[in-house]
């Protein structure tokens, strides 16, 4: 009874436990599985992973990535088994079957069904009908929301690495570096952009055709590239002008000094110490200028400033049905409303990252 | 402010000139002039054209001239139908002026006033809801709300007449330029209210027993109107760019078509006049937004 000895006499209406009453018998050494379900740290958790479980809690932006993850599914997945090209009149038995135009949807034309009588072979549904031309519309408005989305996606990243080293070189030299580099955006900012997108894209189509013959570049299309041309020159300085902010605010901290004063090089202060701690403003600027990059190009394709036939994109689609709108509304609603879903989800999942990222609103 | 507005102004000026010679270049950088026709005018009619309208002199020698001639406030004429250029602006301005205005006016006050009803209803039924539909509006653009209300209201139901300029009709144009910036306004709205209506000079005018309509209009809503100031400048260069469009849709001889149809005609005179005129037209909003943004609120400084 060794501990008994220890222990001070149990003092009257002390809750302590007497111990005198228990024996070494009584007691057991806890197991390492037993000590460990006492421990109540929580598991460490990084910036990334935070910011994880704040979005999968979202319900918008779960939806959204649903719904953007299923639309990229089908756009990656239906060319495989759909038979149809987008650009070539549909063919049965290698007839071009020109009674095929304006079908309706799951309509087969006469020469379709005279060939699945004959063979008894069942031919893939026309899902959207077909358009004008006998081009299967659903692999038409496939092909047109894989060029919408990979425009947007490809401006986006144009626009982030422009406006990131821009931004970044002004605002961490400051002084004079950083006062023209400023004026120069403000004089960007305050041009009229659209003005000068549509002039920019009538001219680049039209001078951009003789470079581009027989390279990998002539099957995008002058107006592709122009498109992110303009993209290039005129949208980064939204990207910069908040780049430069972030590390103005960023490069007074303290950790920046300490770097600096053991010999840091300038270029490894910003790659390492500045640059990740802008990182979430960054992700959620660029994942907002996606959708607006999707709005600007299905605009200027409206205008038939879009991508080159016979390639298409939702917004020369919805231009393209525009004439027979009064007999075939479905040609005009379809590649309207992926246009308004895109945008939509993109701006929902854009949102909620903002609201998981952005260290400033928690 | 004397050094802030000089600086601005300047900015401003040095964006017009800019967009004036981006304009006047880029333009002559498109391929076929004026005068390549479907039906060949002869080489020597043609020459004698180019002549008149100095299009035969160096690139830079033109532009020189055209700064000359806007300096005496010579518009110029249209070299497509040698009409004088600056009525022809001005009509078919008079024209996007009054859909513009209107679509603004709506989107202004219906903004505020569904901002203001989100922040006071906040996470209840009608905050839900003018979210739902904002953030619905924010995602459609303008031209496929402008075909689809074409399409259902005015071939399919019937309800509205085709355009024509004799019997003008604004109301579905209007509704489709207005409906983005509308829903921009509402969020900015909400958002400011709901900053503002947790703000201590709130909490003491709801103390001192102020009416609560009063605290909203004059202690709440005022204060929130701040941001919204800042959003009237981006608003006229996307209802002056969002017309082109719109007006396409819907046959509108304003000043968007104008602008659409100069670029495809090659009239040189014509597209320089056009841009200008709205560059300046949104320059000059910016400009008036910026002033009148630090008017307002006396806790931004002059920088």
């Amino acid at each position: 009874m060794q501990e008994k000895d220890v222990l001070k006499k149990r003092q009257f209406l002390s809750a302590q436990v007497d111990l005198s009453r228990f024996s070494q018998k009584n007691f057991e050494q806890a197991t390492e599985d037993e000590k460990k379900q006492q421990d109540v740290m929580g598991e460490s958790t990084t910036f990334f992973k935070d910011g994880m479980r704040r979005l999968r809690k979202n319900p918008l932006a779960m939806g959204s990535i649903i719904v953007l993850a299923l639309i990229i599914a089908i756009i990656i997945i239906a060319p495989f088994f759909v038979p149809y090209s987008y650009s070539e009149i549909i063919s049965v038995n290698g007839v071009r079957d020109k009674s095929a135009t304006n079908l309706a949807p799951f309509e087969y034309s006469k020469l379709e069904m005279k060939y699945m009588e004959e063979t008894g072979e069942k031919l893939f549904p026309h899902i959207f009908g077909t358009d004008n031309l006998c081009r299967d519309y659903f692999i038409r408005v496939i092909y047109g929301t894989r060029v919408s989305l990979s425009i947007g996606v490809v401006a986006s990243v144009m626009v982030l690495i422009i406006g990131l080293l821009y931004g970044s070189i002004a605002g961490y030299f400051g002084g004079t570096v950083d006062l023209i580099m400023m004026r120069i955006v403000d004089i960007i900012y305050s041009l009229p952009d659209m003005l000068i997108i549509i002039l920019l894209s009538v001219v680049l189509n039209e001078t951009l055709k003789g470079y581009i013959e027989g390279t990998v570049l002539q099957s995008l299309g002058t107006n592709m590239i122009s498109i992110f041309i303009v993209f290039g020159l005129l949208y980064w300085v939204s990207m910069a002008r908040l780049i430069r902010g972030q590390i103005l605010t960023i490069k007074n901290n303290e950790y920046v000094l300490a770097a600096r004063c053991i010999g840091t090089k300038n270029g490894r202060i910003l790659r390492k110490h500045i640059l990740p701690n802008c990182l979430s403003v960054i992700i959620i600027t660029t994942a907002l200028q996606v959708p607006s990059a999707i709005f600007t190009e299905s605009y200027l394709s409206f205008l038939g400033l879009g991508v080159a036939r016979p390639l298409t994109s939702l917004g020369s689609l919805a231009n393209d049905a525009r004439g027979a709108m009064q007999s075939y509304p479905l040609r005009l609603v379809i590649p309207a409303v992926l246009i308004c879903l895109i945008v939509l989800a993109l701006n929902l999942l854009g949102d909620g990252l903002r609201d998981a990222f952005d260290s400033k609103l928690n | 402010m004397g050094r802030y507005l000089i600086k601005r102004v300047l900015l401003a000026v040095v964006s017009i000139f800019i967009v004036s010679a981006i304009t006047f270049f880029v333009m002559n950088a498109i391929p076929g002039g004026p005068f390549n026709k479907e039906k060949a005018t002869s080489a020597e009619a043609q020459r004698v054209l180019e002549e008149r309208y100095n299009l035969d002199k160096p690139l830079g020698e033109q532009y020189v001239l055209w700064l000359k001639n806007m300096a005496h406030g010579d518009w110029g004429v249209s070299l497509h139908n040698g009409r004088d250029i600056w009525n022809e602006i001005t009509s078919r301005f008079a024209v996007s002026a009054r859909l513009g205005g209107m679509a603004a006016l709506v989107a202004i006050v219906l903004g505020l006033i569904l901002g203001s009803i989100a922040a006071l209803t906040r996470n209840r039924l009608p905050d839900r809801s003018i979210v739902f539909f904002t953030t619905l509006g924010t995602a459609m653009p303008s031209f496929v709300l402008a075909t689809l209300l074409l399409l259902i209201f005015c071939l399919k139901l019937g309800w509205f007449p085709v355009w024509s300029s004799s019997s003008p009709n604004y109301v579905l144009p209007i509704i489709a330029l207005s409906v983005y910036p509308m829903a921009y306004i509402t969020r900015l709205t909400k958002t400011s209210m709901l900053d503002s209506l947790g703000q201590d000079y709130v909490r003491t005018a709801k103390a001192k027993g102020v009416p609560g309509w009063k605290v909203i209009f004059k202690h709440a809503l005022r204060n929130a109107l701040i941001p919204v100031v800042t959003y009237v400048g981006p608003m006229v260069a996307y209802i002056l760019t969002g017309s082109m469009v719109v007006e396409n849709i819907f046959t509108i001889g304003g000043l968007g078509s104008t602008f659409v149809t100069s670029i495809t005609n090659r009239d040189y005179t014509l597209i320089m006049a056009v841009t200008l005129f709205l560059a300046i037209l949104m320059v000059v909003a910016n400009l008036l937004t910026d002033i009148a943004y630090k008017l307002i609120d006396p806790r931004i400084t002059f920088e």
